[in-house]
Formats: structure tokens, sequence, C-alpha cells
């Protein structure tokens, strides 16, 4: 049950894009049709899924505070948490190339309509963000997996919308100036209140 | 009606093309095609659609359809006002007076949401040159009626513009915008402005007299939470409340009617029912999204019900969150939109379901809204162009099997 909470919560409630606006650059660029969104929503859901263990792990044996003392007693205070940022980016790297090497192997269209944003997840700060809150609250390794798909899948979500959304302002008359990232910038503003409907809720 | 036809053909070189006024042809039009459906008709070419209805006679549907809302929010807003302060308890005793305090309350409010639309509108349609939105109509008459009659006249201004410029004007126009307008504009103020439209304190005039003895102004959505809170069963709550006023003033069919207090227009189901089968009645509206929104709000009360434990608002029988809150007048006017709900007929049944779904849930769950229609109807409104576009997705997929059978 407390799993199922913090998946709900992370998906709505913690929303990566809404409540910390994290993964912006991604969210707002490939969201112009709802399939290639569909596509980097389901890596970003892998990765954070992935990662968000497999950091979790790191950090528990060998970078947090006392987290090498199964290594012998020499080793029993030594702390490398200020190695978080560059192991955890190291391991996202490494997730993404295999991201990149699956999508290529298997779904060249959408390789192709991704782009440079596939590569790119490597620096999503959502996933990294995703892995530094995960450290930051202690979290069990099962919780780590759950809050790592669960943002994954808020991700998900917002970028699915956003991509309808855009694909029907085709029929909207936007003014010169806004079109494009204008225009979604407000539109993301827009969906933040509408998704301001779940802060609040306490699971 | 010769007279004014005669005064405006006067009047029409002046905004032609070459006119002293040309740029202010849009302006010109917009007065002339609200007094007299157009004529004109489009080139042949095409297809073509047929419809003695436009955009601005649908438009004014509503506009009607909302009336029975707006005179009993008048009245009712006078007669919460004797009745908190003590003056008169029946309903029909000193009904000129009540009126009339109501009118004072509520027609200033109308009035600034119709000026400051109109204006905005106006401006965008001289300057972008394109035919005045007759969505304005509809939405300077839904702000009203979803905000309190305290709220400060300065602050209808400000939502209104801010809501007619962001979620409607940048995307250009009516037909064109994602979310609702009227509820990004009472978002807007709930966000930015949460002391003149939340808590317990706004939603009854007192003015300077003090209220009676025993006088609380909360609505029936906190009295039902706190009774949650507090292990109370919340219909006993409900009956409870205010009695030293009215007796049984939050009882079910009280509050079906809706004479308690609350947003200007958005307390009686009833009227909102009334409502509902004018929509219904002239085509403006999808009967499906509003059976399906009732349908959502049940079925969700209900199942809270089966988990509701020892928490007495879970226990609350569905059917009274049908009576409390906006719920019916949401569903009703905001769900229904015709611009920002799902178009597909599948669609909105999954659109109105879950509004009433997601109603329930966010009244329920989330301590920091006591309603939830607001962001319910947002929210789907987000999810709207998604859900049309795995319903036409679906659809598509039915057909190719069954032309390749």
């Amino acid at each position: 049950m407390e799993l199922v909470n913090l998946a709900v919560k992370s998906i709505f409630i913690d929303n990566m894009v809404f409540a910390y606006f994290l993964g912006m650059c991604s969210f707002l660029a490939v969201s112009k049709k709802v399939s290639t969104a569909l596509g980097l929503g389901a890596a970003v859901i892998f990765v954070l899924s992935v990662t968000a263990p497999t950091n979790w792990l790191l950090n528990e044996y060998i970078l947090k505070e006392g987290a090498l003392a199964w290594a012998g007693p020499t080793f029993a205070t030594v702390d490398l948490s200020f190695l978080r940022f560059i192991m955890f980016i190291a391991v996202i790297a490494a997730m993404v190339q295999l991201v990149e090497m699956i999508v290529e192997k298997f779904a060249p269209a959408l390789y192709g309509a991704l782009g440079i944003f596939l590569p790119l997840i490597a620096v999503n700060c959502a996933i990294l963000g995703g892995s530094l809150f995960m450290a930051q609250r202690d979290y069990t390794i099962a919780e780590a997996t759950v809050y790592g798909f669960g943002s994954g899948v808020g991700f998900f979500l917002a970028m699915v919308a956003l991509a309808a959304i855009r694909e029907k302002l085709k029929y909207s008359n936007v003014p010169d100036g806004l079109k494009g990232l204008g225009i979604t910038m407000l539109i993301t503003g827009l969906m933040g209140i509408a998704f301001m409907s779940f802060m609040g809720i306490d699971l | 009606m010769k007279f004014l036809r005669d005064l405006l053909d006067k009047q029409k070189p002046l905004f032609k093309k070459g006119g002293k006024l040309e740029n202010f042809y849009y302006a010109f039009e917009a007065g002339e095609t609200f007094l007299f459906t157009p004529n004109h008709t489009n080139a042949i070419k095409g297809a073509q659609v047929k419809d003695a209805i436009d955009l601005k006679r649908m438009m004014i549907t509503v506009v009607i359809a909302m009336i029975p809302c707006l005179l009993f929010g008048i009245y009712n807003t006078g007669h919460q006002h004797f009745l908190a302060t003590g003056q008169t308890a029946g309903l029909w005793e000193d009904f000129g007076p009540k009126l009339l305090l109501g009118l004072q309350l509520v027609l200033p409010i109308v009035i600034v949401a119709y000026a400051a639309g109109g204006a905005v509108e106006a401006a965008f349609a001289v300057i972008r040159k394109h035919p005045i939105n007759e969505g304005f109509l509809v939405t300077g008459m839904l702000i009203p009626l979803v905000v309190p009659a305290t709220l400060p006249l300065w602050q209808v201004a400000l939502a209104t513009i801010f809501a007619v410029v962001i979620a409607k004007e940048v995307f250009g126009g009516t037909g064109m915008n994602i979310l609702n307008v009227a509820m990004t504009a009472r978002a807007f103020l709930y966000f930015a402005y949460p002391a003149q439209i939340s808590g317990d304190q706004v939603w009854t005039y007192l003015g300077d007299k003090a209220p009676v003895d025993g006088f609380s102004g909360a609505t029936a959505l906190a009295v039902v939470y706190n009774a949650g809170q507090d292990g109370v069963v919340a219909t006993k709550a409900l009956a409870e409340h205010n009695a030293s006023l009215q007796s049984g003033l939050f009882e079910f069919w009280n509050l079906f009617m809706g004479w308690i207090p609350g947003s200007i227009g958005e307390t009686s189901a009833l009227m909102a029912l009334v409502g509902a089968v004018i929509l219904i009645a002239t085509g403006v509206a999808s009967w499906k999204i509003i059976v399906s929104g009732f349908a959502g709000a049940y079925f969700m009360g209900v199942i809270f019900n089966l988990f509701a434990g020892n928490n007495e608002y879970l226990a609350m029988p569905a059917e009274y969150h049908w009576v409390i809150g906006g719920l019916a007048f949401g569903i009703v006017f905001m769900a229904t939109d015709p611009v920002s709900a799902a178009q597909t007929e599948v669609g909105k049944w999954i659109y109105g379901f879950m509004i009433g779904v997601l109603t329930v849930i966010i009244r329920v769950t989330n301590p920091a809204y006591p309603e939830g229609i607001m962001l319910a109807v947002l929210f789907m409104n987000v999810f709207a162009p998604l859900i049309d576009f795995y319903v036409v997705k679906a659809n598509k997929k039915r057909r190719l099997q069954r032309a390749t059978v």
C-alpha cells in the first residue's frame, strides 16, 4: 500500500514537470507530435526506473558516509558522497547509451524522430533529479524503484498530454510572435494550474 | 427592426475598406451580426454545412440557459444576507429588499466582467483583424456566477482580463482555446487571491451588520469536510449546521434547491438542471458529458462509501456530492464547453465521467481544496485532446480491420 501511495504521489502530486519544473528541455522540444512524445516518454520511464535502483545500490554501498564498511574497517569512515553527482550521471549516461542502441535497432523511425534528444536524456534533469531525490529522501530499494518508475510515468503523461494539445493547436490562430515555444510555455503554465488539483493531497 | 437595419446600413460605408473608420470594421461588424444574422454565404466550393444556428446564436443560447442561475443567485445573495444577519427567516419575506440587495451586489460584478472582457476582446479584434468573438458573452456571464458576491470588483476585472488574454486570445480567440476560460479566471483568483475566494467568511455578504449568534459562514463542503475530520456523521453535521438561523439549512432538499451560501450562481443544483434542459434541448451542450459527469461523481461517491472505514466524509451518501458545492453548475456549464471538452463521442463519455470522478476525489482527499470541480474541469481540459487522439486512433484501427476482412 505504501508503494502504491508513493507511485500515485510521484505521478500526480510530485510530478517532475509541474511540481519541480525538471526536464523542461525535452518536455518542450519533443512534444510536437504524440507519437514521438510517446517514444521519448517511454524511454524516460525506462531510464528512470533502471537508474533509480542502480544509483540506489551505488549510493548505499559505495558513496554514502560509512557505506564502504563492508570493504574493511579502514574504510568505515570514508564519505564519498561528494562524488554523487558525477557517479549518478555516469550511470545515467550508460543507461541512456543502452536505450539508444535498443531504439536504433528496433525502432529506427523513432530514432530518427527523437534525434538529438535521445542522447540528451543523459543530461535530462528529471532523471538526475529522480536519483538525487531518491538519495535525499532515504528510500529503500523498492521505494526507489517505484519512485523512479512513477516519476517517469508522470513525465510521460505530462509530455503526451502536451503533445496532444500541440497537435490540436494546429487549428488555432496563435499570434506570430508566440508561435512555437512561446505558446508552449504558456500552455505549460496553464497545465501547471490544472495539475495543482493534486498538490496538497497527503498520502 | 427596419429602423435599426437602415441605421446600420447608413454607417456601413464608414467602416468599409477605404472608409474613415476602416480600422474599426470588426467592432462594427460585431454589433451588426449581434443584431442581425449575417446573410452572407461562403463561396460554393468544397463541403458546405448548412445550419440555421451560427456562433452568436449558439453563445446566446448558453447565456439564456444561465439566466435562471443568475436570477436565483441574485435573490439568494440577498436572502443569505438577511438570513445571516437575522433580519428575516422566511424565504419569501422581504422579497423586494432582498432582490434589491442582490442586484446591488451581483450586477456590478456582471457589468465589470462584461466590460473588462469586452474591452480586451474588442482590442484584440481590432489589432489582429478578426471578427469579435462572442465567447466573451458566455465567459463574462460565467465568471460572475462562479465567484462569491463579496469579491472586490478589481479582482473580477483582473481575473477576466487574465483569462481572456492568456487562456483564449493567445490561442486565437473563441473556439481555439485549450482550457475553459471562466474556470481559468476562477483558478487564477483562487491561487492569486485565496483570501477573497476561499475560507468561511466570503460566501455570505454581511455588510456592516453583525451576524446572528451561532452563525457560521462555512459552505456545505467545509461542513462535511470537517465532519470527516471530527468523526461526525456527515449528513448529521449538515442537518445541524447553522440551526440557529434556519433548521435544516443544509438538508438535502435545501441543498438541491440552493438556498445556501456559496458562489453567486452555483448553489442551486435545480437551476443548473433547468439550464441543462435548455442546453440539451437546443443541442448546444452534449448530454453525454452531463450524464457521465453526474454518473462519475456518484460512482466515485459509492466507491468511497465502500472504503469509508471511520472517515465520515468518505461515508457520506453519494447523492450528496451532486448537491453540495458547484458540481452541478460546473458539469452543466463548464464541462460541456464545446471547445475545451473532448470532441469525439466516445471521448465525451470518458471526459465527463473523469470530471465527476476527479471532483469527488479532490473534494474528499485534498485538504487544500474544499471543492474539486474547478480543477477537475481544468485537468480534464488538459487531457481532452489526448483522449480524442486515442479515440480517433482506435476508430481508425477498427475501420481498417473491417476493410481488410
